[in-house]
């Protein structure tokens, strides 16, 4: 009887403990994911209604009031002893609609589409539903300076890719794109190999002041790349006085990211290979085998899960990064990485949100594709670096 | 453009070539030249075998310490040095910089700011970490899940702060608002306002940003440590009458709080070096200055390598406690293998 009972309540606050966490979680990855969708959705609609309306009415027809000044009187066309201006006021193939139409700005539900209504200056228009319009008068049109119509606007959702190829071509991304490939491939492949050889040396041989380097990697691990900027930043200068070549070039930036990158790259790599099995590395020895050869023949390849995730790292590190770019690279249109294009846009473009989302977006899709696709290598490397 | 990226790609064959002929080379050399000749006694031959184990290690480590040395040990002298020089780094003037420093109100807001920072967001990132990885690992579609929130850890900082400006944005009292914070206090009832500019709410807003990247970050870890928690405790607990809730605060926190500390100082580390954020979102206006965007400041539009020096060494400073203990826990392990 009371096991019975026991079940029950167990059972009972099982399934509503069940589906609030089902409401919980659902509701923090909607929290985490929106954000990002709305970048995405924001970046693919027409920068017209971008600028008047949330990215969740994207689907909803938009509307806005606008202006058209109408044709001069030498427009006219005489049918029937009547005079006659036509036009269309929307743009061929826009798919917009008049909502209604008026004379003046405080008019502006006067007339619905179809309906006609007279004009100050001279006879009566109408306006159908698709935009055209047809000014109609008794008598001649004289006037040299045509008036104004007003009207609300039916905006269609319509979605492209117009606004990327603004921000590729004409708002410089495309070339910080290149620019940020540029800083980060040297700058990913160069610590791993460096990092590889002291790994192993830190793992597999003896030598004294070996747990004196292993504490200092440690140590340089946290230490902020503030401490770093100013006199690396001199000794650049120093030498470009010393060579008269630029202090700010894609070697320096490169330099410094392998240095930047080597204290984790050492560590994750050594906590890897002190971790392989020592029988094997034992039999080489006795067999012969050189240390070099023990390291690329046996080591490298053994430990790629553990060079991929530091890889993966160094990859993310590098392009997202704005501080070293920056302060090592410049600002200049050859130099400028995406990261900095970004800041810039943010500055100087703050309001055209075309130009930001779709941006931003180009810059944040290789390291979530990168990302999404080695997903198991970054955890694992994550895992690796952090736990201990 | 092409032909800077033939550049990148040339670099890398030179650079990545360069290195492997080094090393390959190094050690050519050394067992070409320190080889024992063919009439030598066994006690120089033992002699010179020595001698090559304990130069090659070296060789291995050479580059990496060269860099390690040149990019980080010495600047982390050479910057304290700087930090007792004045703004050209050529005159020694104490420790004026610091003086000034905590007599400066940008540098005090700052302090202040970056207190907050380290109140709030580690403890929010982990909190919610542990949240999502508790409640992931129960659900058939947890995984789906947990990817999803992990994914802000890929974007940049000042993508994520594109991101989330489009959020807070605000467009005057009478339009319609287009930002999805202010759309939904309007939605419930409030007005709109411009975030960005009202201070202590304002730096709130900034460290979402930060925590929405690091939580996937809290996430994987705890979601890790949790797994290694040994079932038959739990179910002993049960037994024992233990409700979930209890189970979580008597048995999970406590077996995880080595793990549990390790993403906190780690997150502690990171809200000490951010500044993409600030100067990407308010470039410290509206009392959001940071440490690390002051620097930042003083070295650029100050030209001023004393003060930046000291704002550094301050931040370094901060660091130092986690530092220390890193290295105490590497050792201890150093000792028992």
């Amino acid at each position: 009887m009371i096991a019975k009972a026991l079940k029950g309540k167990v059972f009972k606050g099982l399934t509503w403990g069940r589906a609030g966490a089902h409401a919980l979680l659902l509701f923090l990855v909607l929290i985490w994911t929106l954000p990002t969708v709305g970048l995405l959705v924001s970046s693919l609609r027409d920068k017209d209604q971008l600028a008047i309306s949330g990215w969740w009415t994207a689907l909803t027809t938009t509307e806005r009031t606008e202006v058209f000044r109408l044709p001069k009187s030498d427009a006219q066309v005489e049918e029937n002893g009547r005079f006659v201006i036509r036009g269309e006021l929307f743009k061929q193939g826009s798919n917009r609609t008049i909502i209604s139409f008026g004379a003046s700005a405080n008019s502006l539900d006067e007339a619905k589409p179809g309906d006609t209504i007279p004009l100050r200056d001279n006879g009566d228009i109408s306006v159908s539903i698709n935009g055209a319009y047809e000014w109609v008068s008794q008598t001649g049109f004289t006037h040299t300076r045509g008036p104004r119509l007003f009207y609300e606007a039916g905006i269609p959702p319509t979605f492209s890719l117009e606004n990327y190829f603004e921000v590729m071509t004409s708002q410089g991304i495309g070339r910080s794109f290149v620019n940020s490939f540029t800083v980060t491939i040297p700058a990913t492949i160069i610590p791993i190999l460096i990092a590889a050889f002291a790994a192993y040396a830190l793992a597999w041989m003896s030598f004294p002041g070996r747990g004196w380097i292993v504490a200092i990697v440690v140590g340089l691990l946290v230490v902020p790349l503030q401490m770093s900027l100013i006199p690396v930043l001199r000794m650049y200068n120093t030498i470009a006085n010393i060579t008269g070549g630029d202090s700010k070039t894609y070697l320096g930036v490169w330099m410094a990211h392998t240095a930047f990158g080597l204290p984790l790259a050492i560590y994750l790599l050594r906590n890897y290979m002190v971790g392989l099995p020592r029988e094997i590395m034992e039999s080489a020895r006795i067999d012969g085998a050189s240390h070099f050869k023990i390291f690329t023949t046996m080591v490298l390849p053994l430990s790629f899960p553990a060079l991929a995730s530091f890889a993966i790292f160094q990859f993310l590190w590098v392009w997202n990064d704005l501080l070293v770019a920056t302060v090592f690279l410049g600002n200049t249109e050859s130099t400028l990485v995406l990261t900095g294009r970004l800041r810039e846009l943010l500055g100087s473009r703050g309001n055209n949100w075309e130009i930001l989302t779709s941006g931003a977006f180009v810059s944040i899709i290789v390291p979530l594709i990168v990302f999404f696709s080695l997903q198991r290598y970054f955890v694992r490397g994550l895992l690796a670096g952090s736990v201990k | 453009m092409l032909e800077q990226l033939l550049n990148a790609a040339f670099t890398v064959t030179i650079g990545v070539g360069a290195a492997l002929a080094y090393f390959w080379g190094s050690n050519w050399l050394l067992d070409r030249f320190l080889l024992a000749g063919p009439n030598v006694s066994l006690s120089q031959s033992i002699r010179v075998d020595r001698a090559r184990s304990s130069i090659r290690p070296w060789l291995f480590l050479a580059p990496a310490l060269l860099f390690l040395s040149v990019f980080l040990v010495y600047p982390v002298f050479e910057t304290l040095r700087l930090s007792l020089m004045d703004s050209n780094s050529q005159k020694f003037i104490g420790l004026s910089n610091y003086i000034w420093a905590f007599q400066d109100p940008g540098f005090l807001q700052s302090i202040f700011n970056n207190l907050l920072w380290l109140l709030v967001v580690p403890a929010a990132a982990t909190a919610l970490g542990l949240l999502i990885a508790v409640i992931a690992d129960r659900l058939w579609w947890g995984n789906i899940a947990k990817s999803l929130i992990f994914m802000p850890m890929a974007i940049s900082f000042v993508g994520a702060s594109v991101i989330w400006k489009f959020i807070y944005d605000y467009r005057g009292v009478d339009t319609e608002q287009i930002g999805l914070l202010n759309a939904v206090v309007q939605g419930m009832g409030g007005t709109a306002q411009a975030w960005i500019t009202l201070p202590i709410w304002n730096s709130v807003f900034l460290m979402i940003i930060l925590v929405w990247i690091e939580v996937g970050f809290a996430m994987v870890i705890l979601s890790a440590a949790l797994r290694g928690v040994s079932e038959e405790t739990i179910e002993a607990a049960r037994i024992d009458g233990a409700n979930d809730i209890q189970i979580f605060f008597n048995i999970l926190i406590p077996q995880i709080m080595p793990t549990i500390i390790v993403v906190w100082t780690t997150i502690t580390i990171k809200v000490l070096k951010v500044f993409d954020i600030i100067l990407a979102m308010t470039n410290g206006q509206w009392d959001t200055q940071v440490l690390a965007n002051l620097m930042f400041d003083w070295m650029f539009r100050g030209s001023d390598f004393g003060r930046g020096s000291t704002i550094a060494i301050i931040i370094m400073l901060a660091v130092m406690p986690i530092m220390i203990w890193n290295i105490r826990q590497a050792n201890k392990e150093e000792g028992t293998r």
